[in-house]
């Protein structure tokens, strides 16, 4: 018990330690959700520029399908409406659909492309739809240890 | 056997922690009794919170109450009173239209009161200092002084548009929102307070606001006429005095629906020439659009026609709330900057704090359901 203790210890250690990176959202086309696709700087080092892109990218376009206005949103608009909405009690609406699509999408790409590279994506409807959080993660192998160095150290210093 | 002798000087910091204050991230047992907050708890805002996180609304709802015994009584006047002359002498569909539009207004009432209007939630610690490092770079880092109001510059279908740096959710605010001082939260294309439906009026719930206030003109209306046409039937044959002797409640509905019909209709013209032009109450009186600014000045969000306007505001998707009321908190996550907070904290520390206080209000009124608040 103690010991599992002390490794989930140690993974919240590399989570307090690990930088964030924030790709904030594009205003420029309104008020419709998008994000910036300008490449940051802090991430060169550690994901090819491409990769990041073309998963920012996807997601706009995710999102634009969304919140895009035409034939089946309007009919799902009315029909809400003619019965005075009680119909989203048995379904689901259409953008709650779209956001578990992309939070699988996310999940996905978070397990083939990022965590290999030591990078984690934060699903953006969990930061209010402001930003994409990417956690930037030290390599845990050398941390690891001297994490627990620290802890105890830290320990006697108490007493 | 490495770990055990690792663990004996742990637990004993650990303890040691509780007596003391929190300096160093460390879970406690006392972490593990707290039962499961939901988010609705622990939420920043001056709101409050019924049937365990499922119905929000402002925090004085006094003038709800108003509206709602107004309502109900003038509508169950009308049908005790007028509807069994009206139906016997004219047809029995007007008390069955008079309760579809009454049970329209009451359930478009609810759903605009007791929805989330769009409110953003709060920066989380490391959004707020990444924030705070870019402003600070841009400006120069400067001390000793209030630096100048946070601005960012946008252009939107050709318009340049300010967003404004919001000092109490630590976010720059995107376009079309604002904070309402009365509910202290951002709210996403904010129109106005209304104190009347005790709630904010803001994207995901303005098509019901506006649902609302029509049919309401329309059962104000419809009352007003029907009350009229019943006294003026009934004078015919029973004499004036008679009928007001008879039927007392009938004056006092007309007097209610002649005050109320000035106000609303002219709220629900106001608002469908807002919803024909896409604006919001805010920028209609701040005059953000209007073309006495400059020449140049136009609405970047219109869609250019009247018919696509009132679409996108009436059956355009309905996105769902940002700030999920009924999740869990977790523990192991940093939390949003508490109000009271003046300095920026993150990581685990805040965490621990978090636990620690459990003084941070929960701005909840349990007065509807039973289930009480730890679970």
């Amino acid at each position: 018990m103690s010991t599992e203790f002390h490794n989930l210890q140690e993974l919240r250690h590399s989570v307090s330690v690990a930088t964030k990176v924030f790709i904030q959202r594009d205003y420029s086309q309104g008020t419709t959700c998008r994000f910036q696709t300008k490449f940051p700087s802090e991430l060169d080092s550690r994901i090819e520029r491409t990769l990041l892109e073309d998963t920012v990218k996807t997601l706009n376009s995710y999102y634009a399908e969304t919140e895009k206005m035409g034939g089946q949103s309007y009919l799902e608009g009315c029909l809400a409406c003619a019965t005075a909405y009680l119909i989203f009690l048995c379904m689901e609406t259409r953008y709650e659909k779209m956001l578990k699509k992309i939070s699988g999408y996310i999940q996905e790409q978070n397990e083939k492309i990022y965590a290999p590279r030591g990078l984690l994506l934060t699903d953006p409807i969990e930061r209010g739809m402001r930003v994409i959080e990417v956690s930037v993660f030290e390599d845990r192998g050398s941390s690891g240890s001297s994490h627990s160095s620290s802890v105890s150290s830290g320990g006697s210093s108490q007493r | 056997m490495l770990h055990l002798r690792v663990a004996e000087p742990m637990r004993e910091c650990e303890y040691s922690q509780i007596s003391t204050r929190s300096s160093t991230p460390m879970e406690t047992p006392y972490k593990k009794r707290t039962p499961k907050r939901r988010k609705w708890q622990a939420f920043p805002g001056r709101n409050k919170f019924y049937c365990n996180g499922r119905i929000m609304m402002a925090r004085q709802t006094g003038v709800f109450y108003l509206t709602l015994v107004l309502i109900l009584v003038t509508s169950g006047l009308f049908f005790a009173f007028d509807c069994p002359f009206l139906s016997l002498q004219l047809t029995p569909a007007i008390p069955v239209i008079g309760g579809v539009l009454f049970v329209f207004v009451l359930g478009t009432l609810f759903r605009t009161s007791f929805s989330d209007p769009g409110v953003l939630p709060r920066a989380t610690p490391d959004e707020a200092a990444d924030l705070e490092r870019q402003i600070d770079v841009a400006n120069g880092s400067s001390s000793g002084y209030r630096p100048p109001p946070r601005t960012r510059e946008v252009v939107i279908n050709g318009q340049t548009v300010k967003l404004k740096y919001c000092f109490t959710c630590k976010i720059f605010r995107p376009p079309r929102a604002s904070h309402c001082s009365l509910c202290d939260n951002c709210v996403e294309r904010f129109d106005h307070h209304c104190p009347w439906v005790g709630n904010c009026v803001g994207k995901r719930n303005y098509r019901f606001f506006y649902m609302f206030i029509l049919s309401l003109s329309c059962l104000t209306i419809f009352i007003f006429a029907f009350v009229i046409t019943h006294v003026i039937l009934r004078s015919h044959r029973y004499g004036f005095l008679n009928t007001l002797k008879d039927s007392p409640a009938s004056v006092l509905e007309v007097v209610v629906c002649f005050f109320s019909v000035w106000s609303i209709v002219g709220l629900s013209g106001f608002h469908t020439y807002l919803i024909s032009s896409n604006q919001t109450t805010n920028e209609d009186i701040k005059g953000s659009w209007s073309s006495k600014r400059g020449k140049g000045n136009y609405n970047p969000y219109s869609y250019g026609n009247i018919f696509t306007n009132c679409c996108a505001a009436l059956c355009g998707p309905l996105p769902p709330s940002l700030i999920d009321r009924r999740g869990f908190v977790q523990s192991d996550t940093p939390h949003p900057i508490p109000p009271t907070n003046g300095t920026t904290m993150y990581g685990s520390t805040q965490s621990q704090s978090h636990m620690m206080c459990s003084g941070e209000e929960p701005v909840q009124d349990l007065s509807c359901c039973h289930t009480p608040a730890a679970e």
